[in-house]
């Protein structure tokens, strides 16, 4: 005999007043690298065979600092934000998706951090 | 996390052939999925080869021919035989569908049937749709207003009001769009599926209902209503033309009004 579902048992521990968040962030950040991405694919192409210093100082210009910085942040916050719906859908065991998530969420905020500072460190000269 | 060897007991293995009677013109055969909970043994798809010259034209029609004259333990749910009852729902070669509105002629080769997918099966094509009904319990599904009604009438609609309505009100609860969408497989426990949805929409576009705000509420969850990604199966699925799709998309266009 297969198990008989009760209204208590569906309701579980109720709702978790949230998730809209993130829906909206994740719609939001994938809005934000279109135009980040096509900005990020014609400039590397046109520096296609520039010598190193060319693009050193194409890096180092402030709106390109701060665009490729954006772009850095939009992405791997976008990323975690994907790869949380994947391990919410397929890692069912509590603690291993817990576990999944932090050290998404970990790697994706290291990440990020270290492509920003490899960005400021050619902008500020360092 | 993922199980890669089946549990004892569901491979399903080829089962008994009844063949067409002497002087049959028209023969379909039809592999139906077989399993009895009492004898112990594996699911098994039998073969029924019937005369479509004596038959009529639904697969329901079919499974009432092989219940009364070939196989009497064939076990199905069936009611009203015309789409309106959503009993009859199942997997017919591969979609589910409801077998009353699902003519034989439709398939070309055998027709296989199952029982809807990733559910508890109780007997043959019967599964255990006790899980979703505790699901649309719980979404309230009734006329929630503080305001008394007034005296001499009922609480009306305008036409425009009650034109948002439309799509939804139809839906039968045959539960062939919840049991064909991905997510749902994957968490049944806490994702509600289209079906539970679209009716938990159909109550938020009620001009009439005042629970609309504590009823978005109660969806608003990463699991509940987020588990949805668009998959459009539920909507591929209905056998009602609706679109339980759309319904999530204006529940989750509401709780972005709302913020």
């Amino acid at each position: 005999m297969a198990t008989r579902f009760t209204l208590g048992r569906v309701r579980g521990l109720g709702s978790a007043k949230e998730g809209v968040h993130h829906w909206w962030m994740q719609r939001a950040s994938a809005v934000a690298l279109i135009p980040l991405y096509l900005w990020f694919a014609f400039s590397v192409t046109a520096l296609a065979g520039a010598p190193h210093a060319a693009l050193l100082a194409w890096v180092g210009a402030p709106v390109n600092a701060v665009l490729l910085i954006a772009l850095i942040a939009a992405n791997f916050y976008h990323g975690h934000l994907g790869l949380q719906v994947v391990f919410e859908d397929y890692v069912p065991h509590e603690g291993k998706r817990l576990a999944c998530l932090l050290v998404s969420q970990f790697l994706s905020t290291l990440f990020a951090l270290g492509g920003a500072l490899a960005v400021l460190k050619i902008a500020l000269g360092g | 996390m993922v199980e890669f060897t089946l549990p004892a007991n569901s491979r399903v293995v080829e089962g008994k052939t009844y063949k067409a009677p002497q002087g049959a013109k028209r023969v379909r055969t039809f592999r139906i999925y077989r399993w009895n909970p009492d004898d112990g043994q594996n699911p098994r798809m039998d073969r029924f080869e019937i005369d479509l010259d004596d038959c009529g034209p639904m697969i329901l029609d079919a499974l009432i021919k092989i219940k009364n004259e070939v196989d009497t333990t064939l076990t199905f749910r069936r009611s009203c035989r015309e789409g309106i009852c959503g009993s009859c729902a199942m997997n017919v070669d591969g979609k589910n569908n409801l077998a009353c509105l699902c003519p034989i002629e439709e398939s070309s080769g055998e027709v296989v049937v199952r029982p809807l997918p990733h559910m508890h099966v109780i007997k043959d094509l019967v599964p255990d749709t006790s899980r979703l009904f505790a699901q649309h319990a719980m979404i309230e599904p009734w006329l929630k207003a503080d305001s008394p009604p007034p005296p001499d009438r009922e609480r009306l609609q305008s036409r425009e009001d009650r034109g948002e309505l439309d799509g939804l009100w139809e839906c039968i609860l045959c539960f062939c769009c919840s049991t064909s969408c991905p997510s749902y497989w994957w968490n049944p426990d806490r994702f509600l599926g289209p079906a539970i949805l679209l009716q938990a929409y159909r109550w938020i576009a009620d001009s009439r209902d005042e629970a609309t705000g504590e009823r978005l509420d109660e969806l608003e969850d990463p699991f509940r209503l987020y588990r949805c990604h668009t998959i459009m199966a539920c909507t591929n699925a209905c056998p009602k033309g609706l679109n339980p799709a759309k319904a999530i998309a204006e529940i989750k266009k509401r709780m972005i009004l709302r913020r």
